[in-house]
């Protein structure tokens, strides 16, 4: 790149910079904030003279205990967790086959199938969530994980699809029919060759299978109903208001303990997150 | 290829175990496809038969109804809320795409350099995207909320304001923090996924042209811009179907209101199909989104194939 005297690199790059981060962590911060802060402190108007936005001077873990002692919430961060983790394995499973039947096999309307994968990756939950409701009210799994676990496959399968076509289009034809020649059937150098170096693939599709899942909302609000069978999103949002009444502090305690796998996973992973968000924008 | 296949057909014909069945290609992909086919036509493709069905019926919760033809959609017709609704969800995709491509831009330009601490803050700017929704908006509601709002102490602190200043209590103010929280929660993904883009160009085409005497803007135009076209509309194609459709923010932010001004489709649907239980009706409202995202969906395959054949 080519740039400028000092000045010049703070107005342009620097301050700009320090900007964007700012405002994109400041909700979490204030998420923090609020979770350790005692209502007496809490519930202090904008406009009155001892308002401190930023800081807290007596920190209480007193939401913290009101979430665990007086709601599900463990129960709801149990459900999310299982549900995303099984969704996610049945995606990958899917998504693995699909994506490598559909990269290195030749059959009659792997083109068109291609195609239609692609498109039902693009159809929103909130498209199909009323009679999916009826649906799932149906086959008797209203208000059970399950109801979960087999409905957000629909849009972790298309995505896992895409990326691992790209993963296994990218590895030379070779290596297979070398192994074919070594007298492995057709099946078992897909297993033993092919699927072991998509491994990195593999990984970056279930993060983000896992993230999305765990960020699911809409058919979880509408597809679940008793108080402990809850994911840690919609038991947030109808167990921690009652009517007009919001319990803030234990709300942005929960928020920021429901955020907490995620951003583990994330952590561990970026270099695989980024990588297979950008595999999946290539196409 | 054919060489694999051809053992593969002779066998077919013999009796043969079912494991060298495998050995043909067209056997071994049915087989890998069909987990994946079950699953998307039992869940996607017989809901959306489903949903067509129920849209032309007139059922209720517990009342399966009967067919009605079109009259579901002849009811949304003379709908204000309706109309608010579909007009709310253009807007608010147009605004906020528009403002995630230029700050995700920017961003990703800001990114696109040298700097001490460059992967840190990579990490950092993605949380927006990354934490779930509805727990994220949770925050922001919060931070609008009339009485206690850090915003709003702030500007009063700058002396922008004298007042408070009710955020979601207002129609025009509630639509506008709805977009701001979505261009903040949009503009990581935007700006991440273009950064990939930017680092594919090679940066001798930037510097030959700096040598011809092209100007910053001049470089971005004729050379930067074009190149990271490709890149830019799958990433938009995904946004506007994700907010065309969004349901959680608006959910959390206001559930529609103040006075239905704030609904999109989603919310509108869910509003209608579950919180009073016309599941026709509500279905009818979801539905009248699909020939949208269908004509965004072709373009965009149009658009893919173009590229793929160039």
């Amino acid at each position: 790149m080519i740039e400028g005297a000092l000045w010049r690199r703070w107005i342009f790059y620097n301050i700009p910079l320090i900007l964007f981060v700012f405002v994109l962590l400041f909700p979490f911060y204030w998420m923090i904030v609020t979770s350790f802060r005692p209502d007496g402190e809490l519930y202090r108007p904008w406009n009155a003279v001892n308002y401190m936005p930023f800081w807290t001077n007596h920190p209480t873990l007193e939401h913290f205990r009101y979430l665990f002692e007086e709601t599900d919430f463990g129960r709801w961060m149990v459900n999310t967790m299982f549900i995303a983790v099984t969704s996610t394995v049945i995606s990958l499973f899917c998504g693995v086959l699909a994506g490598y039947a559909l990269a290195r096999l030749n059959f009659p309307f792997a083109g068109s199938l291609g195609t239609m994968i692609f498109i039902t990756y693009l159809v929103p939950q909130t498209l199909l969530f009323i009679p999916l409701a009826e649906i799932i009210r149906n086959f008797h799994l209203g208000d059970t994980p399950w109801s979960l676990i087999l409905t957000y496959p629909t849009f972790l399968i298309p995505f896992c699809t895409w990326l691992m076509m790209g993963y296994f289009k990218a590895i030379p034809k070779e290596l297979e029919e070398c192994a074919r020649i070594d007298g492995a059937s057709r099946w078992k150098a897909m297993l033993y060759i092919i699927v072991p170096i998509a491994v990195p693939g593999i990984l970056s599709a279930g993060i983000i299978a896992f993230t999305l899942s765990w960020n699911e909302f809409i058919y979880a609000l509408v597809f679940l109903s008793s108080p402990e069978q809850k994911t840690v999103a919609v038991g947030v949002t109808s167990e921690l208001i009652r009517g007009d009444v919001f319990f803030w502090g234990s709300l942005m305690a929960g928020a920021l303990l429901g955020s907490v796998p995620v951003a583990i996973v994330y952590s561990f992973f970026v270099e695989h997150y980024v990588s297979g968000l950008t595999g999946s924008v290539k196409g | 290829m054919t060489v694999t296949a051809v053992p593969g057909t002779a066998a077919a014909r013999r009796p043969v175990p079912r494991l060298r069945k495998l050995e043909d290609e067209r056997w071994l992909a049915l087989v890998l496809l069909a987990p994946t086919a079950i699953l998307l036509g039992l869940f996607i493709a017989y809901p959306f038969v489903e949903g067509v069905l129920l849209a032309l019926s007139d059922a209720r919760v517990g009342d399966p109804g009967h067919f009605v033809g079109l009259a579901n959609f002849a009811k949304l017709w003379n709908d204000n809320i309706f109309w608010t609704a579909v007009w709310n969800t253009f807007w608010y995709t147009g605004v906020t795409t528009v403002f995630k491509l230029g700050l995700g831009l920017w961003l990703a330009m800001l990114l696109n350099r040298h700097f001490r601490g460059k992967a840190l803050v990579r990490a950092f700017i993605l949380l927006p995207f990354i934490i779930p929704t509805v727990l994220s908006t949770f925050a922001w509601k919060w931070m609008f909320d009339p009485t206690f709002s850090v915003i709003n102490w702030t500007l009063h602190q700058l002396d922008f304001i004298t007042q408070r200043i009710n955020w979601l209590g207002d129609p025009n103010l509630a639509m506008a923090s709805i977009i701001v929280v979505n261009i903040w929660r949009g503009v990581p993904f935007f700006a991440i996924s273009l950064l990939a883009g930017l680092q594919t160009i090679s940066p001798e085409l930037n510097e030959a042209a700096a040598i011809d005497g092209a100007r910053p803007w001049a470089r971005f135009w004729l050379i930067t811009w074009p190149l990271l076209l490709p890149v830019t509309m799958v990433v938009m194609l995904f946004s506007v179907i994700q907010t065309f459709a969004d349901f959680q923010l608006v959910y959390v932010m206001t559930g529609g209101g103040p006075a239905n001004a704030t609904h999109l489709f989603a919310t509108y649907a869910y509003q209608i199909g579950i919180g009073t239980g016309l599941l026709s009706q509500g279905a009818a409202v979801s539905l009248a989104m699909f020939p949208f995202l269908f004509v965004i969906v072709v373009i965009q395959l149009l658009y893919i194939r173009r590229v793929e054949v160039r």
